[in-house]
């Protein structure tokens, strides 16, 4: 059976504002298999968001083969859910038919979104905010809307880029663990963009580093915790911080890197 | 138009647990009052204020008027309030020289209204149209440029020379201000839809008609919302110009009537008229913003607004 997510040598090139063109990522090559959770650790900026604008279809690649279910991606590939960096709620629906949005697209009738976004809604844990607009949550309610609208479509790939990151600690880790709930048992395949190594290593089955720009693949890491995890608790383990060293290792000369090359930018 | 919606509407706070509380905006702006009740008085007393400053200023203008009228200058070229006064009294209860008050306010009226929903109608769909459209918009952007350099007030003339001086000719003269008016914002709106809500949409599984239908018509609205109160008030002018350039009925013909008798009372009066329409037009169309932007949070909106 072919692999949930294959990349081949995959490039992205951009043009840039002043006629030049910027590589955004160069010959990655990885797989992800179905269930896996995958996290992907770069520097900031180094092109971790375009891997999975091109896993998405959102953009194509320049060079170099995408697959999806082993078929080639051409347009937004089916079973495909994204979770963006920045809230993509849409404010002027409420919440139950923020979540009913996916349903509603796919052709499903109004009462049968509805009745599938209020169970969502309730397994976020947003029982009772239902009729409630975006600009009346707080950030982490709004971050569990995505999610809800995310997952009631019912993914069996799961892209994510940097979700949490806006938040604060505490409801960051809750979100954490929230995911790992909901994602476990589904199947679905993760690709899990972040900069933050604990998350990654307290989330994912297997880390992959990124180069600094243009990213390409520099090392992959298995981590071998025991699931259910819960993130709190699992950062304490003598076996975390034994691979948060062996990856840091790696990671550490790629943010040396990036911050010289910012540092020549800027002069 | 001055309104306050920050009294009528409740912010909750979600997050703590379970703390609901009735914010007014006297209560935001004055910090050191602690309880509700206080700040509540604070606010009516606050807007009394306001509201008797107001009234002083209209009665010293009015008397003012009225005082330099009648000793110091002509009044047969400036008028004054009473004679103003007595003239709106005459045409609601007599007549006007061209017959019922209310006909003449119909018949703007429906022009001034037709004009403005054909207007924003076709502003609206051209600007979203080409908003979307990059390469429509860098082909029409030179003509649309033009057109809107032209000084349109002039097309007035011309459309009573094609349509006549029945109501068409000042529909059109409104379109033509209120397109403009409402294509360039329905335009801008149109461009500024957040890429991150299109793209989740299409992830989501959503067509490009779908698209355009939830996210960039929905992103849009407030832009267009916002052009359509100046819109009005340019239907307004587009149908009394054209009424002004030629017409056998409407406000503009009074008014020109008035000024062609050298009658100064009643081009105050027309324009009393007319202005007292704006309004209420104004208000019903924040009426009906309100409860379109309903999911808007309340700061925005409560404002004052001019």
């Amino acid at each position: 059976m072919a692999e949930l997510i294959e990349l081949r040598g995959a490039t992205k090139r951009f043009p840039t504002g002043s006629g030049g063109v910027h590589t955004a990522v160069r010959d990655l090559t990885m797989t992800v298999d179905r269930g896996e959770f995958v996290a992907v650790v770069g520097p900031t900026g180094c092109g971790k968001s375009t891997t999975l604008s091109l896993v998405s279809g959102l953009e194509p690649p320049s060079e170099g083969e995408v697959l999806v279910g082993g078929q080639h991606v051409t347009g937004i590939p089916e079973g495909v859910g994204y979770m963006f960096q920045n809230d993509a709620v849409l404010p002027w629906r409420s919440v139950l038919d923020n979540v009913a949005a996916g349903p509603r697209y796919r052709g499903e009738s109004k009462a049968a979104a509805r009745s599938k976004a209020r169970d969502w809604v309730q397994r976020v844990g947003l029982g009772g905010f239902e009729d409630y607009y975006p600009h009346q949550l707080s950030g982490g309610m709004r971050k569990r809307v995505a999610m809800a609208q995310t997952l009631v479509n019912e993914p069996s790939i799961l892209l994510m880029d940097e979700p949490f990151s806006a938040l604060d600690v505490q409801t960051r880790a809750l979100m954490q663990d929230e995911l790992l709930r909901l994602w476990s048992g589904t199947g679905a395949g993760v690709v899990f963009v972040t900069h933050d190594l604990e998350e990654a290593i307290a989330l994912a089955d297997k880390v992959v580093v990124m180069t600094s720009s243009p990213a390409t693949v520099k090392a992959t890491f298995t981590v071998g915790l025991d699931r259910p995890r819960t993130v709190e608790e699992v950062r304490l383990t003598s076996q975390f911080l034994e691979i948060y060293r062996e990856i840091w290792d790696s990671l550490r000369e790629e943010v040396e890197k990036a911050r010289e090359q910012g540092a020549t930018r800027v002069a | 138009m001055l309104h306050d919606t920050a009294s009528q509407k409740t912010t909750q706070v979600l997050e703590e647990p379970a703390v609901t509380s009735t914010v007014n905006s006297a209560a935001k702006s004055t910090p050191d009052i602690a309880s509700p009740v206080d700040a509540r008085t604070a606010h009516r007393r606050r807007k009394t204020k306001v509201w008797s400053i107001r009234l002083l200023l209209v009665v010293a203008w009015l008397v003012s008027w009225e005082l330099t009228a009648t000793y110091l200058i002509d009044p047969f070229f400036y008028s004054k309030p009473s004679a103003v006064a007595a003239k709106l009294a005459d045409w609601f209860t007599v007549g006007t020289s061209q017959g019922s008050i209310w006909e003449q306010i119909v018949v703007t009226l429906q022009e001034a209204v037709a004009g403005f929903v054909l207007g924003a109608l076709a502003g609206v769909v051209l600007g979203i149209l080409l908003g979307r459209s990059r390469l429509l918009a860098d082909i029409c952007a030179p003509f649309i440029k033009a057109a809107n350099a032209v000084p349109r007030i002039v097309l007035a003339s011309l459309f009573v020379i094609w349509f006549g001086l029945g109501m068409s000719s000042k529909i059109a003269t409104a379109f033509v201000l209120v397109f403009f008016a409402v294509f360039f914002n329905a335009f801008q709106g149109a461009r500024e839809v957040d890429r991150n809500l299109i793209n989740n949409a299409r992830i989501l599984g959503a067509s490009r008609v779908q698209v355009l239908g939830t996210i960039v018509v929905p992103s849009a609205t407030s832009w267009i919302l916002a052009s359509l109160h100046s819109a009005f008030g340019f239907a307004l002018i587009g149908a009394v110009v054209g009424e002004f350039t030629g017409a056998d009925r409407g406000l503009g013909l009074l008014i020109n009537h008035a000024q062609g008798t050298f009658d100064a009372a009643g081009i105050y009066a027309g324009m009393i008229v007319i202005t007292v329409i704006a309004l209420l037009a104004e208000w019903l169309l924040t009426l009906a913003e309100n409860r379109l932007l309903k999911w808007r949070p309340p700061a925005a909106s409560a404002e004052v607004q001019l």
